[in-house]
């Protein structure tokens, strides 16, 4: 048997190799919104066999005081830039509170105070961003759980929507604002934490001052910084894009468990 | 491998022409699947990647965090740099900074390799995500008709004689040579390519696998011990990106295999299986 690389076979050969990569050229097939349908079932695959995999109440890893990483990067907003907030931030947000409504028996307004006097959680936990880097760090917060069941959820109520003070790319109709759900399997996990401690100090601007949500067995976009507001809702109708969140409008998944 | 239909056909002067079925329809069918999936996963794993061009080891790692890989740009934005430990290459034009003068941007993989072309995470994950699935239900058909036929046993298990070390030399040096089995012989794969297929098969993509998961704050949750088997999620991160390179190696030695040792009949035979042995009369 002798070895005869033809030219036309090389071209050939390479050609068969690399056909892939021609697909580059093709960001049309990339935005044909059939195309993201049939992507789109990935996401639900992964929801349900995620859920059925793991516990409801399974806890995410807690880690030592030693691993918490020396520098905690904030990412998104790191100074909300309304009049607002500025004007809370400077009394140290004594002004500031959380209003609790939607589908619930007894709508609340809670101040720092009255969240500190709730029962509460101390973790150190990896924050894993969509991006790809983790950082680690030890969070003390109100348990959303609970607090849930004092106000009392109506039977309908399916997400807890939290509404944010910062605002990402506004535009005129208020899409920009920042906002996230999570349902009631993530909400009354017992790591899910309505925290205004990071590292034993009070919550720093940049990590979402005065209170932010934990959400551990999630990506980090799903962790809402500068909480104002939290209404349940049985869906997300009426809601900006429709689908759940900031990010979750601008093409990201609304299960971040992966 | 098995003969069903051979049929030899004799010239009085030539080789003799055998055509055998050598991959069987799950094969063939599996492996093209792979083919895309492996090649949508690579291209849209470096558009993840792109999103925070760097790796580390351990439990975490963000920007100021010690990294044992970074692809960026320096010199405001005009050189492209790969970084791997203390070791810096420049690499204007394709990694860190694609492109150079005026259109140089910055950019960790450059676009013709990533899916979407431009920069977007978003549509990155989501392609990401639904070739990893159809690449583990592929998978496992393949690894489950493999078993039940007898295919990994029969076709890739090397024989203890095969793996001599006598054996193995002699491959490899019929290898660098290009000499590859003929007659009766390539009716069979030799014992580096089914250390190569083994290896592929039963480590790298188990790991690519084990490692995914490993980056889910979800299944760690649910599996801790896969945080303890990788030693982080980082380091999980970094075997990933390793083994998705290790595959493109193999892809690349596997492609050039095919077609020094005859293009046509590899490829008839991943198509339609049949492939042609010749035998010379006096091997006989």
């Amino acid at each position: 048997m002798t070895f005869s690389i033809t030219r036309r076979g090389l071209l050939i050969g390479s050609a068969a190799g690399l056909g892939a990569f021609g697909l580059t050229g093709c960001d049309d097939v990339v935005q044909n919104p059939n195309v993201q349908s049939v992507l789109d079932m990935a996401e639900t695959l992964t929801m349900k066999s995620q859920r059925l995999l793991v516990p409801k109440d399974k806890l995410a890893r807690e880690y030592s005081e030693a691993d918490i990483s020396p520098t905690f990067r904030p990412n998104g907003t790191s100074q909300p830039d309304s009049e607002a907030y500025a004007q809370m931030m400077a009394t140290g947000f004594a002004d500031w509170r959380l209003k609790i409504d939607g589908l619930v028996e007894r709508p609340v307004e809670l101040s720092l105070a009255d969240l500190k006097k709730l029962p509460s959680r101390t973790q150190i936990t990896r924050h894993d961003c969509v991006e790809g880097w983790s950082a680690i760090g030890k969070w003390t917060g109100a348990q959303l759980g609970p607090l849930l069941q004092s106000v009392g959820l109506k039977p309908q109520a399916r997400y807890a929507v939290f509404y944010c003070a910062d605002q990402l790319e506004l535009t005129l109709d208020g899409s920009g604002t920042y906002y996230e759900s999570i349902d009631l399997i993530d909400a009354f996990h017992p790591q899910t934490i309505l925290a205004y401690q990071m590292n034993g100090k009070d919550l720093e601007v940049a990590h979402g001052a005065p209170l932010r949500l934990r959400v551990e067995r999630q990506l980090g976009y799903k962790h809402a910084k500068y909480l104002m507001r939290i209404e349940m809702k049985d869906s997300f109708a009426g809601l900006w894009g429709g689908k759940g969140g900031f990010w979750e409008d601008r093409g990201y998944e609304w299960y971040a468990g992966i | 491998m098995a003969t069903l239909d051979d049929h030899s056909q004799a010239t009085p002067t030539g080789p003799t022409i055998t055509v055998i079925r050598r991959h069987s329809l799950a094969t063939r069918i599996t492996h093209w699947i792979n083919v895309l999936c492996l090649s949508l996963l690579l291209m849209s794993g470096l558009q993840i990647f792109n999103a925070h061009p760097a790796l580390y080891w351990g439990q975490y790692g963000a920007d100021a965090d010690p990294s044992w890989l970074s692809i960026g740009a320096v010199d405001g934005g005009t050189r492209g740099v790969l970084r791997i430990g203390n070791l810096q290459i420049t690499t204007t034009g394709v990694l860190g900074v694609s492109g150079t003068g005026d259109d140089a941007t910055e950019r960790g993989f450059p676009s013709w390799i990533t899916i979407p072309s431009y920069q977007d995470l978003a549509t990155g994950r989501r392609w990401h995500l639904f070739f990893a699935w159809l690449f583990v239900i592929n998978g496992s058909i393949y690894a489950l008709i493999g078993f039940l036929s007898g295919h990994f046993r029969r076709d890739l298990a090397p024989s203890g004689e095969e793996i001599s070390p006598h054996h193995l030399g002699q491959e490899i040096a019929d290898h660098a040579r290009l000499r590859f089995p003929k007659g009766e012989k390539a009716r069979r794969y030799n014992v580096l390519q089914k250390l190569a297929y083994l290896i592929v098969i039963f480590i790298l993509l188990p790991l690519m696998f084990a490692t995914g998961l490993t980056m889910s704050p979800a299944m760690d949750a649910g599996y801790p011990f896969l945080l303890d088997l990788f030693g982080g999620r980082q380091t999980a991160r970094s075997i990933h990106f390793i083994c998705a390179w290790s595959i493109v190696l193999f892809v690349f030695v596997h492609i050039a295999m095919v077609i020094l040792s005859g293009l046509w009949n590899n490829m008839r035979s991943m198509i339609t299986g049949r492939y042609v042995i010749e035998t010379e009369r006096d091997d006989r």
